[in-house]
């Protein structure tokens, strides 16, 4: 369930990332390789689940499905609190530095 | 259990190699390109250290995305040794044998998608500049 969420998170972000680019200088991509990075790495852990459980693996317990649900929604949380951290660090747009730094007239 | 920690160590070790990367780079090369078959648009090409940063990304996200869920089922604690595991030696070798298996199979799969990023990127680079020579 964990992994699922986070794959549906990286298409999103990447379907979102193409229909804005190269325009935007939202930081996007970096989001996106973000949850496709955790994806693949989910991945890999599901397999050598698999490998240790082989069909059980399929039919896991509710309350082991909604506990990784909860999960796997506050992993796509944090990932996007990362990126808005980026984003304002890095402010791409000059926006942070505007409001901080107003022109005296 | 820590299998996180082997892709941490591919991105301390890509960050610093991509820094380094960085600074000896030079300017990114200019090429032209044809845009929706004849509007003709001058673009830079996509560096190597940027190319780097992809991987970066891919690493650092996804561990700290995995660190948060080893948190979540208490395996990583704020306290020493910060790795429940670490603290009898079972549950070590356990761990240390996570690592390598799991843990090492994740930052090969990660650096094998960014490879083939890098390869269909740089295919696209050289047909755009095939393209660009037929045309002239």
């Amino acid at each position: 369930m964990t992994l699922l969420t986070t794959v549906f998170a990286a298409v999103i972000a990447t379907v979102v990332w193409y229909k804005t680019a190269p325009k935007s200088n939202m930081k996007l991509g970096t989001l996106s390789l973000m949850y496709w990075g955790a994806s693949i790495m989910w991945f890999v852990d599901a397999i050598f689940e698999y490998a240790e459980l082989k069909a059980e693996y399929f039919t896991p317990a509710p309350a082991d499905m909604l506990n990784d649900l909860f999960l796997g929604l506050s992993v796509v949380a944090l990932g996007l609190i990362i990126w808005v951290a980026v984003l304002l660090i890095s402010d791409p747009k000059g926006v942070v530095k505007g409001v901080l730094f107003k022109k005296a007239n | 259990m820590a299998c996180f920690l082997i892709p941490v160590a591919e991105a301390i070790v890509t960050t610093v190699v991509g820094k380094s990367i960085e600074k000896k780079e030079a300017a990114p090369e200019v090429m032209k390109i044809h845009v929706d078959g004849n509007l003709e648009e001058t673009v830079t090409k996509i560096t190597f250290s940027q190319k780097v940063k992809w991987l970066r990304n891919m690493l650092w996200g996804g561990s700290a995305l995995l660190a948060f869920e080893h948190v979540w089922h208490g395996e990583v604690v704020p306290w020493f040794p910060f790795l429940t595991a670490a603290g009898n030696p079972e549950d070590a070798a356990e761990m240390l044998h996570e690592m390598s298996t799991v843990g090492v199979t994740m930052a090969v799969l990660v650096t094998a998608v960014w490879l083939v990023m890098v390869g269909v990127t740089s295919y696209a680079e050289r047909r755009a500049e095939k393209d660009e020579t037929v045309t002239e």
